[in-house]
């Protein structure tokens, strides 16, 4: 086996060219096998997939409800956003501050572990159906692995590096910003991966329950009127927009974390 | 009982080159530091309290090279942390050019023995160097000439754009070294600075010290537990006792400004002030312990 990686290590050309089409193998396979199967005995509920992605064309390319995408979207991102800056600003304060910590941390154990979507009458009353409550509800559910996270990260601090900083006697914002925060990225980025998930899926269950818009809301429709082609179609959207946003976020880990990977890769070399 | 008197003078002894220097104040400046009567104790979270330090006390002149031998858990890397502010004494006070220290002095930089702990990996090494400087009144340019200064004092030449993970561990700590210096502090203490280094990377780090010293006009503190490395380096050896610490015996080392790997250390004076030095370690707790 190790033979095998010195091989694959020495063409580190080929090796980029090919790595990114092998996790592409079984997906391949299982839509073509989905392809082949559903078209020759289509059903009510699994219409062929020639006919969904027909359906998925016109409706989220071609713009018969493309303007559903932008809602789920905006509020998705904005609650995310949202959240990564409260979770990181309270972990600083908690990390950082352990008699704040010692008096709100009892409060907060309590209320994480109310679900998210059972407030979703209490923000209905308080926000409306709009936006802010979909907002609302996403930072509620996806800022606590962000805030736990950088709790954690900031206090598993090296020793060394506390000592390098106080008796350097560095300003607060650079002990903060240069110090504190890089130091802890690696468990604040984990963090915030969770919480993209997160985010999604409490973004659609709430257009689900409440809103007048966005997939979530299509979604609930489609399948209220039985249409189940429509309702693949979303789902197929939905898939396409989940796996966008983790490429995404790790390519923005991969920047924001070079150092970490390439200090791990050194080390074990 | 004259381990715990050894409180005074630096270079005060003129007669013999080793012994227990008398504990009258030194006639010349004021000191740089001052360690008295510092006791350290740690209580664990159980409330069971460990002395580490007891009593210990000493002067360091202005420019002066001082080093401090001790079995390791003696509690040398306590008395370090100590000095620079980094906690307080249990009793006792720490003076650093006249002012009690109660934080982290302005003009003191610490080296520390987890050299590699202490860079940051997420910077590279002109961000590394250049941050303690970031806090004094300096433009960008003056700040990245004195990082580029240090760096070449140190012997490395144009790595500013590297990241500390890329570097040997002889290079981290003169990247560690560089940054204390581009500092421009009066003292520099330094925790066991060349444990964990080759023989060869390590002579030339000591040498490197010396040159710096020589150049900046330093004080210097050392912890080491090489007994060679102490006697060739400094002006004085402090030796002190098993735990809980104090100062067994203050050697002076009067060997002259100029040393050099081979000549120095086979110079008889040498060979004596270290076997002076070994004794002083080796005798065993409780001879004449305080
Ligand atoms: N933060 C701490 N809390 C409790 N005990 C400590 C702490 N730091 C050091 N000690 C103890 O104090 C003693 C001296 O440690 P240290 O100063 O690191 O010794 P040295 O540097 O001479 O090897 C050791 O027994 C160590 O276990
Ligand atoms: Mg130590």
């Amino acid at each position: 086996m190790s033979a095998e990686t010195l091989g694959v290590r020495r063409s580190i050309n080929a090796r980029r060219l090919l790595l990114p089409f092998v996790g592409l193998i079984i997906p391949v396979i299982g839509v073509t096998a989905w392809w082949i199967l559903s078209a020759q005995k289509p059903s009510f509920y699994f219409p062929s997939l020639a006919t969904i992605w027909d359906r998925f064309v016109h409706t989220w390319l071609l713009g018969g409800a493309t303007a559903e995408i932008w809602p789920t979207l905006s509020s998705l991102f904005l609650g995310y956003a949202a959240a990564t800056l409260v979770g990181i600003t309270l972990g600083v304060v908690f990390a950082l501050l352990p008699s704040v910590n010692r008096f709100f941390a009892p409060l907060l154990e309590f209320v994480r572990a109310v679900p998210g979507l059972a407030l979703i009458p209490l923000f209905v009353i308080a926000l409306g159906v709009g936006i802010e409550t979909k907002i609302g509800l996403v930072i509620f559910g996806a800022v606590w692995p962000i805030l736990l996270n950088t709790v954690d990260g900031i206090r598993s601090q090296d020793l060394t590096i506390r000592d390098t900083v106080f008796s350097y006697r560095l300003r607060f914002r650079d002990r903060l910003f240069r110090v504190v925060l890089p130091s802890a990225s690696p468990q604040i980025m984990a963090g915030m991966k969770v919480s993209l998930s997160i985010s999604v899926i409490v973004v659609i269950a709430t257009e689900m329950v409440v809103s007048i818009n966005g997939i979530g809301n299509f979604l609930l429709k489609a399948q209220a009127g039985f249409d189940l082609t429509g309702m693949w179609s979303g789902l197929i959207l939905m898939g396409i927009i989940g796996y966008l946003l983790n490429v995404i976020f790790e390519l923005v880990e991969r920047r924001v974390l070079r150092w970490h990977r390439a200090m791990y890769e050194g080390n074990r070399r | 009982m004259s381990d715990t008197l050894t409180s005074g003078g630096a270079n005060a002894g003129a007669g013999s080159s080793a012994g227990i220097s008398p504990s009258t104040p030194t006639l010349t400046a004021e000191p740089r530091m001052s360690v008295r009567s510092v006791s350290k104790s740690y209580t664990s979270d159980r409330g069971v309290v460990k002395r580490v330090l007891a009593s210990v006390s000493f002067n360091v002149a202005p420019e002066e090279f001082v080093a401090i031998v001790g079995p390791s858990g003696a509690g040398k890397t306590t008395l370090l942390r100590t000095i620079a502010g980094l906690m307080l004494p249990t009793s006792g006070e720490i003076f650093f050019d006249g002012d009690e220290v109660t934080g982290p002095p302005e003009r003191l930089a610490l080296v520390f023995q987890d050299y590699s702990r202490s860079l940051m990996p997420w910077m590279t090494i002109e961000k590394n160097v250049t941050l303690p400087l970031r806090r004094k009144k300096l433009s960008k340019d003056e700040q990245k000439r004195l990082a580029a200064e240090a760096l070449s004092a140190v012997g490395l030449g144009d790595i500013g754009s590297h990241y500390p993970w890329q570097l040997s561990g002889g290079m981290q700590q003169r990247v560690a070294i560089a940054r204390a210096i581009a500092y421009q502090p009066d003292a520099l203490l330094m925790d066991e600075p060349f444990a964990s280094v080759d023989a060869q990377t390590r002579s030339d780090l000591e040498d490197l010290i010396l040159a710096l010293k020589k150049q900046y006009g330093m004080t210097i503190v050392v912890v080491t537990h090489d007994i060679d490395e102490a006697v060739y380096m400094s002006d004085r050896v402090i030796v002190l006792s098993g735990s809980p610490t104090s100062v067994r015996q203050v050697v002076d080392v009067k060997l002259g400004g100029q040393r050099d790997q081979l000549v120095t250390k086979s110079l008889p004076e040498f060979v004596e002030l270290r076997n002076t030095v070994l004794t002083a370690v080796r005798r065993p707790v409780g001879e004449p312990s305080p």
